[in-house]
């Protein structure tokens, strides 16, 4: 029996659908979800991507999620995110420039560790792109 | 031209010019009312989820957390208002300003202090007039609130709340905007925000009862950071009803204005007709008792 699968963000409902296997980042590391896991609802870490793949959503999607949690219950996954953002809606040139901006602004104190810069580097690791 | 039949016709120009404006105003409020209403219901299912999973982790373990749990001796209460920017929406605005006092007064009689957040430039223009303290003020985005609008109201109101008391934060929030039921009704309604009316499990969900969950990384850490979402995403769907709302309230305000003016100009447009007409009959009589005079002085 498959999942079902519901990606929304506080605005709109991005991805929902039937799918295979779930892997997300939770606070305390990653954790991949198979149909018959045990209920959980878990806070995502900041600055990583979600991975859904097979059933509906075939060779897999990926989305980067920033303000996130995680609820699974009778192989129902949800996952709300103040933003979420599927791979192919990200521009990859507005991210990698929010991320030297980000950088840029955040050299003095934590270079690179800033929430804005775990933003960017999210989107461009959804996007598939190197960071 | 007679003098009243002037005034007529300025009267006539004036209103069909108003006329155009408010008509104009009504056909743009109920265009946008669609778009305001998809985005409330585009907000409702993560709304649901997360009242979903609060409620699931409140009730499935006794924890003691300062949003959760009642202060026994309450002195301080915010109120937000959410109200609109602009005006021409009827009583939209006065209603969500009428109910707030009616709370205000309630919470002065049970002994809190009252402290005013409001969101919208009436209600801030409303709160200024009467010199009144404001605690916080937002503006420039009631008809279209983004999350990052309400995110801001909702975290300054979590800051006020998680100050103590005797810092000047305040022990309780209520909220109070104008729910949109239809597009002919809207009401104003009060809620509490915080602390929070998780309902308890006395209904389970659908498909039985909570499942006992498994908390990442604890129970407290998933509620440390499921509360403010909740609160946020409570607020932001506030301020998206009360977008839906202004606007209808806009259009039928505005409707009623057209409806009315061309009432005016239908009943002066007659005046003016009976002005001229009246005009008319006064020249033919002078014109023909000219002429009779001159005819009986020729005669002598």
């Amino acid at each position: 029996m498959p999942l079902t699968v519901e990606l929304v963000s506080a605005e709109r409902k991005v991805w929902t659908g039937e799918a295979g296997f779930v892997v997300a980042r939770t606070l305390d590391g990653e954790l991949g979800i198979l149909p018959g896991h045990v209920p959980t609802l878990g806070v995502l870490a900041e600055g990583f991507t979600v991975r859904v793949s097979g059933g509906d959503a075939g060779e897999g999607i990926e989305a980067a999620v920033h303000g996130g949690f995680l609820s699974v219950s009778d192989d129902y996954v949800a996952i709300l995110a103040e933003v979420a953002e599927l791979s192919n809606e990200i521009d990859v040139g507005r991210a990698r420039a929010a991320l030297d901006r980000a950088n840029a602004s955040n050299d003095e104190e934590t270079p690179g560790n800033g929430s804005a810069a775990a933003r960017a580097r999210a989107r461009l690791a959804a996007a598939g792109q190197q960071v | 031209m007679g003098a009243q039949l002037r005034v007529y016709r300025r009267r006539i120009r004036s209103v069909r010019a108003t006329a155009k404006i408010t008509r104009a105003m009504e056909l743009i409020a109920a265009s946008r009312i669609v778009k305001a209403q998809q985005r409330v219901a585009a907000s409702t299912p993560y709304a649901q989820a997360i009242t979903r999973a609060v409620s699931a982790v409140a009730s499935s373990s006794d924890l003691e957390h300062p949003l959760l749990t009642k202060k026994e001796t309450a002195t301080r209460a915010a109120v937000l208002l959410i109200t609109s920017d602009r005006g021409l929406a009827g009583a939209y605005s006065s209603n969500v300003l009428r109910e707030g006092e009616s709370i205000s007064a309630h919470l002065r009689e049970t002994g809190h202090e009252v402290r005013p957040y409001l969101v919208g430039r009436k209600g801030i223009g409303y709160y200024r007039f009467r010199q009144r303290e404001i605690a916080g003020e937002w503006s420039g985005f009631s008809e279209s609130p983004s999350y990052v609008n309400a995110k801001e109201v909702a975290d300054t109101l979590i800051e006020a709340f998680n100050t103590p008391t005797e810092d000047g934060g305040v022990d309780e929030i209520h909220v109070v905007y104008t729910q949109f039921v239809s597009m002919l009704t809207q009401s104003p309604v009060i809620q509490r925000i915080l602390p929070l009316e998780v309902e308890e499990t006395t209904e389970a969900p659908e498909g039985g009862a909570f499942p006992s969950y498994e908390f990442e990384p604890s129970a407290e850490g998933v509620l440390d950071a499921l509360l403010p979402r909740y609160v946020e995403a409570r607020v932001y769907n506030a301020m998206l009803q009360g977008a839906a709302s202004e606007l209808a309230a806009r259009r039928r305000a505005c409707k009623s204005a057209t409806d009315n003016a061309e009432e005016l100009i239908k009943t002066y447009t007659r005046l003016a007709n009976a002005a001229r007409q009246a005009e008319i009959t006064q020249e033919i009589s002078e014109i023909v008792g000219g002429a009779d005079a001159l005819a009986a002085s020729g005669s002598e």
